[in-house]
Protein backbone atom coordinates (compact mmCIF):
# COMPACT_ATOMS: atom_id res chain seq x y z
CA UNK A 1 0.00 0.00 0.00
CA UNK A 2 3.24 2.41 1.06
CA UNK A 3 4.65 1.75 -2.42
CA UNK A 4 1.12 2.39 -4.20
CA UNK A 5 0.90 5.37 -2.24
CA UNK A 6 4.32 6.48 -3.00
CA UNK A 7 4.23 5.88 -6.58
CA UNK A 8 1.25 7.52 -7.20
CA UNK A 9 2.88 10.94 -5.40
CA UNK A 10 6.11 10.41 -7.93
CA UNK A 11 3.68 10.30 -10.73
CA UNK A 12 1.55 12.74 -9.72
CA UNK A 13 4.51 15.15 -9.16
CA UNK A 14 5.65 14.49 -12.42
CA UNK A 15 2.73 15.54 -14.50
CA UNK A 16 2.55 18.25 -12.29
CA UNK A 17 6.10 19.32 -13.68
CA UNK A 18 5.38 18.51 -16.83
CA UNK A 19 2.30 20.52 -17.22
CA UNK A 20 4.22 23.47 -15.31
CA UNK A 21 7.04 23.64 -17.81
CA UNK A 22 4.53 23.07 -20.69
CA UNK A 23 2.29 26.17 -19.39
CA UNK A 24 5.40 27.77 -18.64
CA UNK A 25 6.61 27.75 -22.56
CA UNK A 26 2.69 29.04 -23.09
CA UNK A 27 3.49 31.85 -21.28
CA UNK A 28 6.72 32.30 -22.69
CA UNK A 29 5.08 32.39 -26.02
CA UNK A 30 2.31 34.84 -24.86
CA UNK A 31 4.69 37.05 -23.84
CA UNK A 32 6.71 36.96 -26.86
CA UNK A 33 3.57 38.19 -28.89
CA UNK A 34 3.11 40.70 -26.56
CA UNK A 35 6.48 42.16 -26.90
CA UNK A 36 6.18 42.30 -30.25
CA UNK A 37 2.61 43.82 -30.75
CA UNK A 38 3.95 46.76 -28.41
CA UNK A 39 7.24 47.68 -29.71
CA UNK A 40 6.00 50.80 -30.56
CA UNK A 41 4.56 50.90 -26.73
CA UNK A 42 8.33 50.12 -25.63
CA UNK A 43 10.06 52.64 -28.46
CA UNK A 44 7.53 55.52 -26.71
CA UNK A 45 8.43 54.43 -23.12
CA UNK A 46 11.55 54.71 -23.72
CA UNK A 47 11.79 57.86 -25.44
CA UNK A 48 9.93 59.34 -22.30
CA UNK A 49 12.94 58.15 -20.06
CA UNK A 50 12.00 54.64 -19.43
CA UNK A 51 15.20 52.80 -18.70
CA UNK A 52 16.29 49.20 -19.73
CA UNK A 53 15.74 47.91 -16.04
CA UNK A 54 12.06 49.70 -16.10
CA UNK A 55 10.67 48.17 -19.16
CA UNK A 56 12.33 44.48 -17.66
CA UNK A 57 10.42 45.05 -14.39
CA UNK A 58 7.22 46.03 -16.55
CA UNK A 59 6.84 42.60 -18.63
CA UNK A 60 8.46 40.72 -15.75
CA UNK A 61 5.69 42.04 -13.50
CA UNK A 62 3.26 41.19 -16.00
CA UNK A 63 4.08 37.36 -16.84
CA UNK A 64 4.66 36.67 -13.38
CA UNK A 65 1.10 38.13 -12.79
CA UNK A 66 -0.41 36.21 -15.43
CA UNK A 67 1.13 32.95 -13.78
CA UNK A 68 -0.41 33.85 -11.22
CA UNK A 69 -3.36 34.55 -12.40
CA UNK A 70 -3.79 30.78 -13.65
CA UNK A 71 -2.10 29.33 -10.87
CA UNK A 72 -5.17 30.93 -8.48
CA UNK A 73 -7.25 29.08 -10.89
CA UNK A 74 -6.26 26.64 -10.31
CA UNK A 75 -5.61 26.43 -6.73
CA UNK A 76 -9.17 27.06 -6.63
CA UNK A 77 -10.34 24.16 -9.14
CA UNK A 78 -8.30 21.52 -7.20
CA UNK A 79 -10.00 23.02 -3.67
CA UNK A 80 -13.39 22.51 -5.54
CA UNK A 81 -12.46 19.08 -7.04
CA UNK A 82 -11.12 17.59 -4.43
CA UNK A 83 -14.05 18.48 -1.86
CA UNK A 84 -16.07 17.41 -4.23
CA UNK A 85 -14.65 13.76 -4.47
CA UNK A 86 -13.83 13.21 -0.86
CA UNK A 87 -17.92 14.00 -0.62
CA UNK A 88 -19.00 11.71 -2.87
CA UNK A 89 -16.08 8.85 -1.64
CA UNK A 90 -16.97 9.61 1.80
CA UNK A 91 -13.39 10.78 2.66
CA UNK A 92 -12.64 13.48 5.21
CA UNK A 93 -11.25 16.60 3.36
CA UNK A 94 -8.49 17.97 4.10
CA UNK A 95 -6.54 21.28 2.73
CA UNK A 96 -2.69 21.36 2.99
CA UNK A 97 -1.86 24.68 3.55
CA UNK A 98 2.03 23.82 2.71
CA UNK A 99 0.47 22.76 -0.71
CA UNK A 100 -1.41 25.76 -1.85
CA UNK A 101 1.50 28.23 -0.69
CA UNK A 102 3.89 25.85 -2.62
CA UNK A 103 2.10 26.05 -5.40
CA UNK A 104 1.27 29.63 -4.94
CA UNK A 105 4.94 30.47 -4.99
CA UNK A 106 5.87 27.90 -7.57
CA UNK A 107 3.59 29.88 -10.24
CA UNK A 108 5.08 33.10 -9.23
CA UNK A 109 8.57 31.40 -10.34
CA UNK A 110 7.48 29.90 -13.57
CA UNK A 111 6.03 33.04 -14.35
CA UNK A 112 9.70 34.83 -13.84
CA UNK A 113 11.21 32.05 -15.28
CA UNK A 114 9.81 32.45 -18.95
CA UNK A 115 8.99 35.61 -18.74
CA UNK A 116 12.31 36.70 -18.35
CA UNK A 117 13.68 36.18 -21.62
CA UNK A 118 10.75 38.19 -23.45
CA UNK A 119 11.03 40.94 -21.00
CA UNK A 120 14.85 40.90 -21.82
CA UNK A 121 14.20 41.09 -25.48
CA UNK A 122 11.88 43.69 -24.56
CA UNK A 123 14.17 46.40 -22.59
CA UNK A 124 16.98 45.42 -25.33
CA UNK A 125 15.38 47.17 -27.85
CA UNK A 126 16.45 50.27 -29.48
CA UNK A 127 14.40 52.87 -28.70
CA UNK A 128 14.99 54.48 -32.59
CA UNK A 129 13.56 51.19 -33.76
CA UNK A 130 10.87 50.56 -31.68
CA UNK A 131 9.23 53.75 -32.39
CA UNK A 132 9.51 53.54 -35.99
CA UNK A 133 8.07 49.55 -35.74
CA UNK A 134 4.82 49.15 -38.14
CA UNK B 1 29.04 82.41 -22.76
CA UNK B 2 25.51 82.62 -23.05
CA UNK B 3 22.78 80.04 -21.42
CA UNK B 4 22.23 77.70 -24.57
CA UNK B 5 19.59 75.08 -24.73
CA UNK B 6 20.76 73.09 -27.50
CA UNK B 7 24.83 73.35 -28.39
CA UNK B 8 25.95 71.15 -31.90
CA UNK B 9 30.03 71.02 -32.30
CA UNK B 10 30.92 69.67 -35.52
CA UNK B 11 28.31 66.43 -35.55
CA UNK B 12 29.12 63.69 -37.37
CA UNK B 13 26.85 60.69 -37.23
CA UNK B 14 28.09 57.52 -39.56
CA UNK B 15 26.44 54.33 -40.60
CA UNK B 16 28.32 51.17 -41.51
CA UNK B 17 26.33 49.33 -43.63
CA UNK B 18 27.84 45.83 -44.25
CA UNK B 19 30.84 47.25 -45.79
CA UNK B 20 29.74 50.58 -47.16
CA UNK B 21 29.32 53.64 -44.72
CA UNK B 22 27.20 55.94 -44.94
CA UNK B 23 27.90 59.44 -43.64
CA UNK B 24 24.30 60.85 -42.53
CA UNK B 25 25.43 63.98 -41.26
CA UNK B 26 29.05 65.11 -41.90
CA UNK B 27 30.52 67.70 -39.53
CA UNK B 28 27.56 70.35 -38.44
CA UNK B 29 27.24 72.80 -36.03
CA UNK B 30 24.34 75.18 -34.55
CA UNK B 31 23.20 76.63 -31.29
CA UNK B 32 19.75 77.06 -30.25
CA UNK B 33 19.09 79.15 -27.56
CA UNK B 34 15.91 79.28 -24.70
CA UNK B 35 13.05 81.16 -26.33
CA UNK B 36 13.94 79.89 -29.43
CA UNK B 37 11.15 78.42 -32.01
CA UNK B 38 13.34 76.37 -35.01
CA UNK B 39 12.06 74.27 -37.77
CA UNK B 40 14.44 71.84 -38.50
CA UNK B 41 13.73 71.28 -42.58
CA UNK B 42 15.04 68.75 -44.81
CA UNK B 43 13.89 65.98 -47.21
CA UNK B 44 13.91 62.90 -46.97
CA UNK B 45 17.63 61.21 -46.92
CA UNK B 46 18.89 65.56 -45.75
CA UNK B 47 20.10 64.01 -42.41
CA UNK B 48 17.06 65.43 -40.26
CA UNK B 49 16.13 62.22 -38.91
CA UNK B 50 19.46 61.31 -37.62
CA UNK B 51 19.80 64.74 -36.64
CA UNK B 52 16.40 64.54 -34.59
CA UNK B 53 17.06 61.17 -33.22
CA UNK B 54 20.64 62.71 -31.63
CA UNK B 55 18.94 65.64 -30.66
CA UNK B 56 16.49 63.67 -29.04
CA UNK B 57 19.65 61.55 -27.12
CA UNK B 58 18.09 58.47 -28.52
CA UNK B 59 20.87 57.92 -30.57
CA UNK B 60 25.03 59.22 -30.06
CA UNK B 61 26.86 61.30 -32.71
CA UNK B 62 30.03 59.09 -33.74
CA UNK B 63 32.35 62.38 -33.14
CA UNK B 64 31.57 65.37 -32.25
CA UNK B 65 29.81 67.08 -29.03
CA UNK B 66 25.91 67.99 -28.41
CA UNK B 67 25.10 69.49 -25.11
CA UNK B 68 21.67 69.84 -24.44
CA UNK B 69 20.96 72.56 -21.46
CA UNK B 70 25.20 72.62 -21.15
CA UNK B 71 25.33 68.59 -20.89
CA UNK B 72 27.61 66.99 -22.79
CA UNK B 73 25.86 63.44 -24.27
CA UNK B 74 28.20 62.03 -25.82
CA UNK B 75 29.76 60.33 -23.08
CA UNK B 76 26.61 59.16 -20.92
CA UNK B 77 25.98 55.51 -20.71
CA UNK B 78 22.10 54.40 -22.05
CA UNK B 79 20.38 54.82 -18.45
CA UNK B 80 21.65 58.26 -18.37
CA UNK B 81 20.29 59.50 -21.42
CA UNK B 82 17.11 58.18 -20.71
CA UNK B 83 16.92 60.50 -17.69
CA UNK B 84 17.61 62.93 -19.63
CA UNK B 85 15.07 61.94 -21.87
CA UNK B 86 12.93 62.02 -19.16
CA UNK B 87 14.16 65.85 -17.69
CA UNK B 88 15.18 67.85 -20.36
CA UNK B 89 12.88 66.79 -23.33
CA UNK B 90 9.13 66.31 -24.88
CA UNK B 91 8.92 64.34 -27.42
CA UNK B 92 5.42 65.15 -29.86
CA UNK B 93 5.81 62.71 -32.52
CA UNK B 94 3.80 62.49 -35.77
CA UNK B 95 1.61 59.38 -34.95
CA UNK B 96 1.19 60.73 -31.45
CA UNK B 97 1.79 57.32 -30.25
CA UNK B 98 -1.04 57.64 -27.00
CA UNK B 99 -1.64 53.77 -25.40
CA UNK B 100 -4.53 52.41 -26.34
CA UNK B 101 -7.39 51.73 -23.51
CA UNK B 102 -5.23 54.40 -21.22
CA UNK B 103 -7.38 57.62 -20.59
CA UNK B 104 -5.75 61.35 -21.67
CA UNK B 105 -4.63 61.68 -17.62
CA UNK B 106 -3.14 58.35 -17.79
CA UNK B 107 -1.41 59.09 -20.85
CA UNK B 108 0.19 62.68 -20.00
CA UNK B 109 1.25 61.31 -15.96
CA UNK B 110 3.29 58.63 -17.97
CA UNK B 111 6.86 60.28 -17.86
CA UNK B 112 6.19 61.07 -14.75
CA UNK B 113 6.15 57.71 -13.72
CA UNK B 114 9.36 57.30 -14.88
CA UNK B 115 10.68 60.26 -12.28
CA UNK B 116 10.89 58.87 -8.74
CA UNK B 117 11.35 62.41 -7.40
CA UNK B 118 7.56 63.02 -8.10
CA UNK B 119 4.58 61.74 -5.91
CA UNK B 120 1.51 60.09 -6.55
CA UNK B 121 -0.56 63.56 -5.57
CA UNK B 122 1.93 65.77 -7.76
CA UNK B 123 1.58 63.44 -10.74
CA UNK B 124 -1.93 63.49 -11.31
CA UNK B 125 -2.21 67.61 -10.43
CA UNK B 126 0.58 68.05 -12.92
CA UNK B 127 -0.81 66.27 -15.90
CA UNK B 128 -4.40 68.17 -15.09
CA UNK B 129 -2.37 71.17 -15.00
CA UNK B 130 -0.72 69.90 -18.94
CA UNK B 131 -3.91 69.34 -20.32
CA UNK B 132 -5.23 72.63 -18.83
CA UNK B 133 -2.61 74.45 -20.61
CA UNK B 134 -3.36 72.34 -24.47
CA UNK B 135 -6.90 73.35 -23.66
CA UNK B 136 -8.30 69.42 -22.84
CA UNK B 137 -9.52 69.89 -19.39
CA UNK B 138 -13.35 68.25 -20.25
CA UNK B 139 -11.67 65.45 -21.68
CA UNK B 140 -9.47 64.27 -19.31
CA UNK B 141 -11.06 60.97 -18.78
CA UNK B 142 -11.31 60.24 -22.23
CA UNK B 143 -9.84 57.15 -24.54
CA UNK B 144 -7.33 58.06 -27.22
CA UNK B 145 -9.94 56.22 -29.65
CA UNK B 146 -12.92 58.90 -28.27
CA UNK B 147 -10.83 61.77 -29.79
CA UNK B 148 -10.00 62.95 -32.63
CA UNK B 149 -6.32 63.44 -34.12
CA UNK B 150 -5.90 67.16 -33.03
CA UNK B 151 -7.14 66.27 -29.91
CA UNK B 152 -5.05 63.44 -29.10
CA UNK B 153 -1.88 65.53 -30.50
CA UNK B 154 -2.76 67.86 -27.96
CA UNK B 155 -2.79 65.04 -25.70
CA UNK B 156 0.78 63.95 -26.98
CA UNK B 157 1.97 67.50 -26.41
CA UNK B 158 0.36 67.77 -22.64
CA UNK B 159 2.84 64.55 -22.07
CA UNK B 160 5.77 66.25 -23.48
CA UNK B 161 4.99 69.02 -21.34
CA UNK B 162 4.25 67.95 -18.27
CA UNK B 163 7.90 67.05 -16.99
CA UNK B 164 8.51 70.71 -17.94
CA UNK B 165 11.33 70.14 -20.37
CA UNK B 166 13.90 72.86 -21.72
CA UNK B 167 13.38 71.05 -25.38
CA UNK B 168 10.39 70.12 -27.34
CA UNK B 169 11.16 68.59 -29.78
CA UNK B 170 8.38 67.81 -32.42
CA UNK B 171 8.67 65.19 -35.49
CA UNK B 172 6.66 66.15 -38.26
CA UNK B 173 3.85 67.08 -35.36
CA UNK B 174 1.17 68.10 -38.08
CA UNK B 175 1.81 65.24 -40.39
CA UNK B 176 -1.01 63.57 -39.66
CA UNK B 177 -3.41 66.19 -39.46
CA UNK B 178 -5.52 68.50 -41.86
CA UNK B 179 -4.61 71.88 -42.70
CA UNK B 180 -7.14 73.50 -39.86
CA UNK B 181 -6.13 71.40 -36.97
CA UNK B 182 -2.22 71.70 -38.23
CA UNK B 183 -2.83 75.33 -38.28
CA UNK B 184 -4.11 74.61 -34.75
CA UNK B 185 -1.57 72.94 -33.34
CA UNK B 186 0.60 75.57 -34.93
CA UNK B 187 -1.16 78.06 -33.03
CA UNK B 188 -0.58 76.07 -29.70
CA UNK B 189 2.85 75.42 -30.17
CA UNK B 190 3.26 79.32 -30.97
CA UNK B 191 1.19 80.10 -27.57
CA UNK B 192 3.73 77.88 -25.35
CA UNK B 193 6.84 78.84 -27.44
CA UNK B 194 5.49 82.68 -26.65
CA UNK B 195 5.28 81.28 -22.91
CA UNK B 196 9.31 80.76 -23.32
CA UNK B 197 8.79 77.13 -24.69
CA UNK B 198 11.73 76.17 -26.29
CA UNK B 199 10.51 74.31 -29.78
CA UNK B 200 12.59 72.60 -32.57
CA UNK B 201 10.04 71.47 -34.71
CA UNK B 202 11.25 69.23 -37.20
CA UNK B 203 9.48 69.46 -40.83
CA UNK B 204 9.57 68.77 -44.77
CA UNK B 205 6.58 70.88 -45.27
CA UNK B 206 7.82 74.45 -45.56
CA UNK B 207 4.56 75.85 -45.08
CA UNK B 208 4.34 74.74 -41.60
CA UNK B 209 8.05 76.00 -40.95
CA UNK B 210 6.88 79.93 -41.63
CA UNK B 211 5.12 79.32 -38.78
CA UNK B 212 8.44 78.79 -36.68
CA UNK B 213 11.24 82.12 -36.23
CA UNK B 214 14.07 80.27 -37.48
CA UNK B 215 15.00 77.73 -40.36
CA UNK B 216 18.02 75.41 -40.46
CA UNK B 217 17.57 73.67 -43.43
CA UNK B 218 19.57 70.59 -43.88
CA UNK B 219 21.03 68.94 -47.32
CA UNK B 220 23.10 65.23 -47.69
CA UNK B 221 24.22 65.89 -44.17
CA UNK B 222 25.46 69.74 -44.30
CA UNK B 223 23.43 72.41 -43.21
CA UNK B 224 22.66 74.49 -46.61
CA UNK B 225 21.23 78.06 -44.30
CA UNK B 226 19.90 78.81 -41.27
CA UNK B 227 18.38 81.85 -40.68
CA UNK B 228 16.16 83.82 -38.78
CA UNK B 229 12.55 84.02 -40.54
CA UNK B 230 9.82 86.54 -40.21
CA UNK B 231 7.31 84.32 -38.50
CA UNK B 232 3.48 84.43 -39.64
CA UNK B 233 1.05 84.30 -36.82
CA UNK B 234 -0.75 80.63 -37.02
CA UNK B 235 -3.77 81.75 -35.12
CA UNK B 236 -4.27 84.43 -38.42
CA UNK B 237 -3.82 81.68 -40.60
CA UNK B 238 -6.52 80.23 -39.14
CA UNK B 239 -8.87 82.47 -39.25
CA UNK B 240 -8.02 83.56 -42.87
CA UNK B 241 -9.12 79.82 -43.76
CA UNK B 242 -12.59 79.72 -45.46
CA UNK B 243 -15.13 78.49 -43.12
CA UNK B 244 -15.45 74.51 -42.26
CA UNK B 245 -17.46 72.79 -45.00
CA UNK B 246 -17.96 69.73 -42.27
CA UNK B 247 -21.25 69.69 -41.19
Amino acid sequence: MDSLTGFLTVLLAAIASISLVVGGIGIMNIMYVTVTERTREIGLRMSIGAKNKDILLQFLCESTILSLIGGIIGILLGLTLSYLASRALNWPFVVSTTAVVASFFVCAATGMFFGWYPAKKASNLDPINALRYE
Amino acid sequence: MDHTIIQVEKLRRTFEMGSEKVHALKGISFTIYPGEFASIMGTSGSGKSTLLNILGCLDRPTSGEYYIDGIAVSALSRDELSTIRNRKIGFVFQSYNLLARTTALENVELPLLYNSSVSAAQRRERAIHALEQVGLQDRMGHMPNQLSGGQQQRVAIARALVNDPVLLLADEATGNLDTRTSYEIMTLFQELNSEGKTIAFVTHESDIAVFTSRTIMLRDGHIVKDEAVATQSARVALEALPPSEDY
